[in-house]
């Protein structure tokens, strides 16, 4: 790997951070009051659904959009007055944002052959080679942009991007005009990537799978506010909001309506009822539990009908029914359960998550 | 097959009332709609461009009692050998060269401007479309009111208002004959009608750029002048290229401008090839023969350049 990616290392330290962003169109508010940081080498993952103000804020950091309220900085210095091209950011765009008439090579040293940079020609050629070698575009060089497939196209984007050496880059999505196999493949290179250059991301996405298996940190982004901030694990084993518990993890997370009483947990219209944990919970509460913790077992606590079984090959998903609550279940490889069959269960005390009715988590 | 049949001959029971009607048949239908227009194109289009083809090979002349006689191609000799035609095309020439060359450039800078929307940008737009919209024939006539070196609007707007100073239509400059000067006035014209027409393909093929493609090169540190020559020029070059073909076929043609305003002169300055021809065919001595040949020149002549630009238009597109 050194002779390849030694071209492309640099020591500097980049590390973003966003203050107190407001940003609005019109009436509309994109952005309210969004501030994190994302550390030196880090790969970092603004997680929402479609119109979150994802896209924003990338564009607010690039300098391409002009926030209204807050601040962003680049190493701890403020870079609100800097142009795009000033605060020294690469940018990858959900459409592969190559230019139609150039070659691959030429798209590539593109940014470099900027009077900005002004790189000698021969240090360029290098440069690229070691780039389309890591993204095994090296085959693809001479050719014409318009020719190159959805994949190809945005591993010359990425390409594009890592060659020119920026303080951060910035993703909106990269991935998600490929298909699935593709953007899975990419997905490891991607990561692969970012932790053999040592390089600052912000990646955008909506894809929740994504963000889990690359993020380092992942913030979540609802209207415009940011609900969450941690690492995969916080956001998966402990989401702040019901929103955040239902974004991530596939298949969805089960949301009960609870009530407390005399030391137990009842949900609501179902036989169901657990032990009340240690800590003080309200009497009306939402329960949240992860189909992964609900255990099939003959001798299980609690009982229930199957409803519909969805066999995935690694895994299968049982929707079982208990009273009029419908719960999912997810069991290992697949299962010779039937539709129609009655089952035991038992769920996982440990793993249950506490909302109240406002929402937000109870349990630490 | 048995259910087959008879649903057969359950349509032909209910198609046989309606053919009683004496409905016609599609291809009936199809014939009443298609041969009046062909005959009319038969008529007026096709009969006229194989008698005119036969006539260019023929000393007939339209005002003449006798029958044509056949030359062979006699008259392609003499139009080739003609100074006056090699004269005619050097004007055609220069007026296609300049007033394409005009157009392109500030139809281009025309759409540049108005390309961002701003308060009353659609008001500014259409009222730039106006000229090509006015007949060729009026916009001459107009144009040669303004020119006028008594009263006229345009000298005095360029500051050579005093009387008689400079006569754009006559070619004359204080009283001096100043060659070109004509040929100058008509292409300002041309260019005046037409730009609108450049810039209008040009504004679509502007709208059709993605923002995103100089959002990446404004990342990229690309100069202003880089993007305009790597991403606008490039994306705007076929839709540009067309309005270039369709303005320099035009003004290879062009006829009804110079009619309206010089008709030509002073002398031949401004007789086009289109004007010559007219002069030859229909004043004085009605030489139809000869000047079906000058026709048939002509169009050969636009065919091949409009070919030259096709290629090069099909080119653009498959880069």
């Amino acid at each position: 790997m050194f002779p390849t990616t030694y071209y492309l290392i640099r020591q500097a330290m980049s590390n973003v951070s966003l203050s107190n962003i407001t940003k609005k169109f019109r009436a509309v508010t994109a952005l309210d009051d969004v501030s994190f940081r994302v550390n030196d080498g880090e790969f970092f993952v603004l997680l929402g659904p479609t119109g979150a103000g994802k896209t924003t804020t990338l564009r607010v950091i690039a300098g391409l959009e002009k926030q209204d309220v807050g601040s962003v900085a680049f190493d701890d210095e403020a870079v609100d007055t800097f142009t795009p091209a000033d605060r020294d950011v690469a940018f990858v765009f959900q459409q592969y944002s190559l230019y139609p008439t150039m070659s691959v090579y030429d798209n590539l040293a593109f940014p470099l052959r900027s009077p900005v940079h002004r790189v000698p020609e021969d240090e360029i050629k290098i440069k690229i080679r070691s780039v389309a070698e890591i993204l095994r575009i090296a085959h693809l060089l001479e050719r014409k942009t318009a020719r190159l497939s959805g994949g190809e196209m945005q591993r010359v984007s990425i390409g594009r991007a890592i060659v020119r050496d920026p303080r951060v880059f910035l993703m909106d999505e990269p991935l998600s005009n490929l298909d699935a196999k593709l953007r899975e493949s990419l997905r490891v290179e991607l990561k692969h990537l970012q932790k053999t250059l040592g390089k600052t991301i912000l990646y955008v996405t909506h894809d929740q799978i994504e963000a889990l298996t690359m993020a380092d940190r992942i913030a979540v982004l609802n209207e415009g506010q940011i609900v969450q901030q941690g690492t995969p694990d916080d956001i998966y084993d402990r989401p702040a909001t019901t929103f955040v518990a239902q974004l991530v993890g596939t298949p969805r997370i089960n949301l009960l309506e609870a009530a407390r009483q005399d030391g137990q947990v009842i949900i609501r219209n179902s036989a169901l009822t657990l032990d009340a944990p240690q800590q003080k919970i309200p009497d009306t509460l939402l329960l949240g539990i992860r189909p992964e913790d609900i255990k099939l077992s003959a001798q299980g606590k609690f009982a229930g009908k199957v409803m519909l079984k969805e066999p995935l090959g690694v895994e299968t998903v049982l929707h079982i029914q208990s009273g009029s609550q419908n719960l999912l279940a997810l069991v290992p490889g697949m299962t010779d359960v039937k539709i129609g069959d009655a089952v035991n269960f038992n769920i996982a005390d440990d793993k249950l998550h506490f909302f109240d009715t406002k929402r937000n988590r109870l349990n630490a | 097959m048995a259910t087959a049949t008879v649903e057969s001959s359950v349509t032909k029971s209910r198609v046989q009332p309606q053919s009683a009607q004496r409905q016609l048949s599609d291809r009936a239908i199809m014939n009443l709609f298609i041969w009046p227009t062909l005959l009319l194109l038969i008529a007026f289009n096709f009969f006229p461009l194989f008698y005119s083809l036969y006539l260019s090979f023929t000393n007939y002349r339209a005002t003449a009692t006798t029958a044509p006689v056949w030359l062979g191609i006699e008259n392609y000799a003499n139009i080739l050998t003609s100074p006056d035609l090699w004269q005619a095309f050097t004007t055609s020439g220069k007026y296609v060269l300049f007033s394409v060359a005009l157009q392109t450039i500030i139809g281009f800078a025309l759409a540049m401007l108005v390309r961002g929307k701003f308060r009353g940008s659609g008001l500014i737009t259409t009222l730039i479309l106006i000229p090509m919209m006015l007949s060729p024939v009026v916009v001459g006539l107009f144009w040669k009111l303004m020119y006028n070196p008594n009263f006229g609007y345009f000298n005095y707007l360029i500051g050579m208002g005093q009387e008689g100073s400079l006569d754009m239509i006559a070619s004359r400059m204080f009283n001096q004959p100043v060659p070109n000067l004509a040929l100058a006035a008509v292409i300002l014209v041309d260019v005046w009608m037409w730009s609108p027409f450049v810039m209008l393909l040009v504004l679509s093929g502007l709208n059709a750029i993605p923002d995103y493609l100089y959002e990446a090169a404004a990342i990229d540190r690309a100069s202003s002048w880089f993007q305009f020559w790597h991403i606008t020029l490039p994306q705007v070059k076929p839709l540009l290229l067309i309005a270039v073909l369709f303005r320099t076929i035009e003004a290879l043609k062009s006829f009804d401008l110079v009619m309206g305003m010089t008709g030509g002169g002073p002398g031949n300055q401004t007789e086009l090839v289109a004007v010559y021809l007219y002069r030859v065919a229909f004043l004085g001595q009605f030489r139809s023969g000869y000047a079906s040949a000058l026709a048939y020149i002509i169009l050969i002549i636009v065919i091949a350049i409009s070919n030259l630009y096709i290629r090069n238009l099909n080119r653009a597109k498959g880069a």
